[in-house]
């Protein structure tokens, strides 16, 4: 594992490159190279949606994803997202209706909800539903965070 | 409007109600939203080490030789150790308790030394400078096993033929049988006598954060602090005190951001203590974070029960008794320190429990098995004891043509019969079982959701509606725990501290995973004092900060943390007032604190705001008579005793669609009814039921834990094991009954384990339900597509 390439990416906005073996994912590069700790590792395998990030403006699972893939790319993560204010909306709603419990799930399940605001901003109750089933959440039941992303869309109060 | 013309309590209760009741959003959530939690894996220290474990591959075999020499030779490495190193720094524990008679079970180390009795057992352990590293070392470890016979079968276990320790002589961990005596009379005079066994899988808690520890030793002053995903860090300071033999003041634990929980968090792991150990052998910080595939395989698992019951009742439907007989697998250890023996010791105390019949019968065994241990987990035995009930109960009802719901009616323990002792011995204060089940079929629409259901028939839309009325163990006393000898505190503590600015710091030893705990100590300790909840500052989840007290678990959070923090709250309000008595030169019983400020409690003016107050009280006290001295930090504590348990009651239903060709189940909605006493934030007590009942749905429905005759985990990953996701879940209606205990002045009961409780049981009854009109009847848990096939396939043999 000497073996190790250099790349350079921007993430929330900012230029950085780094040496990195050519094995490390991307999300353990966020947390353990950048000190980016927003983005959770819950399965590793893709299943669970914890580490989902934004890659060039849509979103990926950033541990089927290599650090090296992400060369040249724009990264952005919830904390680059929340002090944009891109997310602050959903954000507020989350708050209000307390789709959040532990909260180890929420920078994913808050990238999934905005992919879908921004790509189906009309979605039903149902598609709201089928579009965060990618995302696991062990707390909630999922039903505030449904009622949340629908008050955004149709803001119910 | 004078305050005297307001009421002052809630019905029954002593709380003045200022947020109490009310929906207030969860200040600690807003880092949660921002990535801007800490969870334990977010931790960054220097010279941090990372500790990877060799896991055993069989399900029992012995440690011929373990050889580290390639491991060492890799990059980064700190060290390797066996078994034997890491007990030099840690005694080895005995999980049982004195109280569950004659429970039994084998010394169990930190790393295993020897003998591997489950696949996932550590049997090594390598540490490093970084996970990675430690992980490609553990590869490198090469083992000699010689593999031992496996009993993977919990009737196998219990008939013995094959010891998994040998010097216990057999393979039952605790037995326990209960009867009162007219049991076999009862059945005698029945008319009717139901019977069916039923199965539930064994399934486990997917925290989405895994098991986490990072623990601190300091070789200058002799002292740990760990940093822990717990839900009881009182209890771990003890064990980690205890076991690596460091003075309990030098023991600091601190839990940070849980990422779930659960009960999965409330255990004693053996990788996680060796881990401490090994931070004390290094003397450097090491941490340890179960991966995905590890939670599986060796984070605590649940139920795996075989119960027959037997239920015999009057022509006119009143239930006569109950007789069950439970077996239970909890793999090779019981679990430290709350023993594993407590699930099927529920299933005993709570079968039957809503129901009004005097004679009852259980016989129940806990066996051990080469599979992963068994603990513990969201609603302990509660599924169990309330499926097997309800389950029965329906078929009792069926048997004699009558609607559940009246069946249910007629055998419920009425509203007015309490205090109330069940036959088991359990004792209840006051339930509402009536009240709950005329509620429910108010909101769910019963009566039309039958016709709709007939209506569809028709069309061969089979439709079914399932209930479950509940009752649920919470604010345990010293009964659950204590009296077995273990050190888990019953009680708990808060200190409320009067800042120099009028902000109000409350210290409580109840811990947050995420259901809220300090949002509602917010609002108790904000109404109690009389400031506005933004002036409330909560800390939880540090030994070093904290009162001593219990934790987060057996929904206990509430009702005895919540008690303790109302409590402190109304001591610091006195002496708040006999300060600014000193300061106005007023008699103290002329004011009150309102809004921040001293007020004139007759007039309402405000006399002086909390921030002057403490200014004076901090800065100025010179300006005070000289014998005054003002406290502004109060401690008090509260510990349930009257009663075992405050018990609350509820009832939950299910309406399903079961697709007779393809055995799918769709979820179309699903109600509960709780009566948790005083609620204190309907928000967050709803979404307590909520995220309770779609576990329990996940146990109805998807979740097992597979194992093959080998002993070896089929489906230990998240592609395999399924839980529950947004796309199959229903909206779920939540609404209550405030039966507030009068056992504490705040009157809160627990809320959070009634949803997993009585879930699986509706959903079933629901299937059940659906599957009438084909004859077909399941009752192996989970209800998987491919088990209502078989169902529905032996109905039409049959016919």
């Amino acid at each position: 594992m000497d073996y190790a390439l250099d790349i350079t990416l921007t993430v929330n906005g900012t230029q950085v490159s780094r040496r990195v073996a050519p094995r490390q994912h991307l999300v353990d590069f966020l947390r353990e190279e950048l000190g980016l700790t927003g983005s959770h590792v819950g399965c590793e395998h893709g299943v669970c949606g914890a580490c989902t990030l934004l890659v060039d403006g849509e979103i990926v699972r950033g541990c089927l994803m290599l650090a090296v893939q992400a060369n040249g790319c724009r990264v952005e993560t919830i904390e680059g997202l929340s002090d944009s204010g891109e997310l602050r909306e959903i954000q507020t709603a989350f708050h209000r209706r307390n789709a959040l419990q532990c909260g180890f799930c929420t920078p994913g399940m808050l990238m999934a909800a905005q992919d879908l605001l921004k790509h189906h901003p009309k979605a039903s109750r149902e598609e709201i539903r089928l579009h965060i089933s990618g995302n696991y959440c062990r707390c909630t039941g999922y039903q505030a965070i449904v009622d949340a992303i629908e008050e955004v869309i149709y803001g119910k109060g | 409007m004078g305050k005297a013309e307001l009421p002052l309590h809630a019905p029954g209760t002593q709380v003045d109600r200022g947020y109490i009741g009310q929906s207030v959003p969860r200040p600690n959530a807003q880092r949660l939203l921002q990535g801007r939690g800490v969870f334990i894996d977010d931790l960054r220290f220097p010279r941090l080490a990372h500790v990877a474990f060799f896991r055993s591959p069989y399900a029992h075999a012995r440690i011929k030789r373990l050889d580290f020499s390639k491991a060492l030779k890799q990059p980064g490495i700190i060290g390797a150790f066996d078994g034997r190193a890491v007990a030099e720094y840690c005694t080895p524990w005995v999980a049982v308790l004195a109280h569950l008679k004659g429970i039994k079970s084998p010394p169990q180390h930190a790393i295993a030394i020897e003998r591997a009795c489950s696949q996932g057992e550590a049997c090594a352990a390598v540490v490093a400078e970084s996970r990675s590293q430690a992980e490609d070392a553990v590869a490198l470890i090469e083992a000699e096993w010689e593999e031992l016979p496996v009993v993977v079968d919990m009737e196998e276990s219990l008939q013995g033929n094959t010891l998994i320790h040998q010097d216990l002589g057999d393979n039952v961990c605790f037995r326990r049988e209960l009867d009162t005596e007219g049991v076999a009379a009862a059945f005698e005079r029945a008319d009717a006598v139901v019977e069916d066994t039923f199965h539930f899988g064994r399934h486990t808690g997917v925290c989405l954060e895994g098991r986490a520890i990072l623990a601190d030793y300091n070789a200058g002053e002799h002292s740990l602090t760990v940093y822990h995903a717990t839900q009881a860090p009182h209890m771990m300071q003890d064990i980690f005190s205890r076991h690596l033999n460091i003075p309990e003041a030098n023991v600091r634990v601190i839990t940070k951001d849980v990422g779930g929980s659960f009960g999965i968090k409330v255990h004693v792991y053996p990788d996680e203590m060796a881990t401490a150990a090994l931070s004390v052998m290094l003397r450097r910080p090491v941490k340890f974070v179960a991966d995905r595939l590890e939670s599986f395989l060796s984070d605590i698992h649940c139920r795996e029960h075989r119960v027959k019951v037997r239920l015999a009742c009057s022509k006119s439907g009143e239930i006569l008794a109950f007789d069950l007989d439970d077996l239970t697998a909890i793999g090779p250890y019981s679990v430290y320190p709350r023993t594993s023996g407590i699930e099927g010791n529920q299933v005993v105390n709570l079968t039957g429990g809503p129901y009004r019949h005097r004679e009852y019968r259980a016989r129940m065994h806990v066996v051990f098995t080469n599979k992963n241990v068994t603990c513990q987990y969201r609603a302990v035995g509660h599924p169990i004891a309330v499926a097997l009930t309800e389950g029965i109960v329906d078929l009792a009802a069926k048997k004699l043509g009558m609607d559940p719901a009246e069946f249910r009616r007629r055998n419920l323990i009425a509203d007015d019969a309490y205090p109330y002792t069940f036959p088991s011995g359990i004792k209840f204060e006051k339930l509402s079982h009536h009240q709950c089940l005329t509620k429910l079929l108010d909101v769910m629409g019963y009566q039309k959701l039958r016709d709709e259901q007939a209506r569809l028939r028709r069309d061969r839309i089979y439709r079914g509606i399932g209930l479950a009325a509940m009752i649920e163990v919470t604010n345990p006393s010293p009964a659950f725990y204590g009296v077995g000898g273990a050190r888990i505190s019953a009680q708990d503590g808060a200190t409320l501290r009067l800042e120099p600015t009028g902000m109000v710091t409350v210290m409580c030893s109840v811990t947050e995973q995420g259901q809220g705990t300090e949002a509602i100590f917010a609002q108790i300790a904000a109404s109690a004092v009389g400031v506005s909840i933004e002036k409330i500052k909560v800390i939880t989840g540090d030994t070093g900060v904290t009162p001593y007290g219990g934790g987060t678990w057996a929904s206990r959070g509430a009702g005895i943390g919540g008690e303790a923090v109302l409590q402190a709250g109304r001591a610091l309000r006195a002496n708040i007032l006999e300060v600014a008595a000193a300061i106005l030169k007023l008699d103290r019983q002329e004011l009150d604190v309102q809004g921040n400020h001293v007020i004139n409690r007759l007039t309402g003016e405000q006399k002086l705001p909390l921030s002057e107050l403490g200014r004076v009280a901090y800065f100025r006290p010179d300006t005070l008579p000289p014998e005054f001295q003002s406290e502004l930090t109060v401690t008090r504590h509260y510990t349930p005793r009257q009663y075992g348990f405050a018990f609350t009651n509820g009832i939950q239903a299910s309406l399903v669609e079961v697709d007779a060709d393809t055995g799918f189940v769709r979820l179309l909605g699903h109600w509960c009814v709780e009566d948790s006493g005083t609620v204190i934030n309907p928000m967050l007590a709803d979404e307590q039921l909520r995220g309770g009942i779609v576990q329990g749905i996940g146990a109805a429905l998807y979740e097992e834990c597979l194992y093959g005759p080998d002993g070896q985990l089929l489906n230990g990953n998240m592609a395999d094991y399924l839980v529950p996701m947004a796309g199959e879940m229903p909206d779920i209606v939540c609404a209550h009954v405030e039966t507030p205990t009068r056992q504490s002045q705040l009157g809160a009961k627990g809320v959070g384990e009634a949803g997993t409780a009585g879930a699986p049981a509706a959903v079933m009854n629901a299937i059940n339900d659906a599957l009438a009109p084909l004859g077909a009847r399941v009752t192996r848990m989970p209800f998987t597509p491919e088990r209502i096939l078989d169902g529905i396939a032996q109905a039409r043999s049959r016919a």
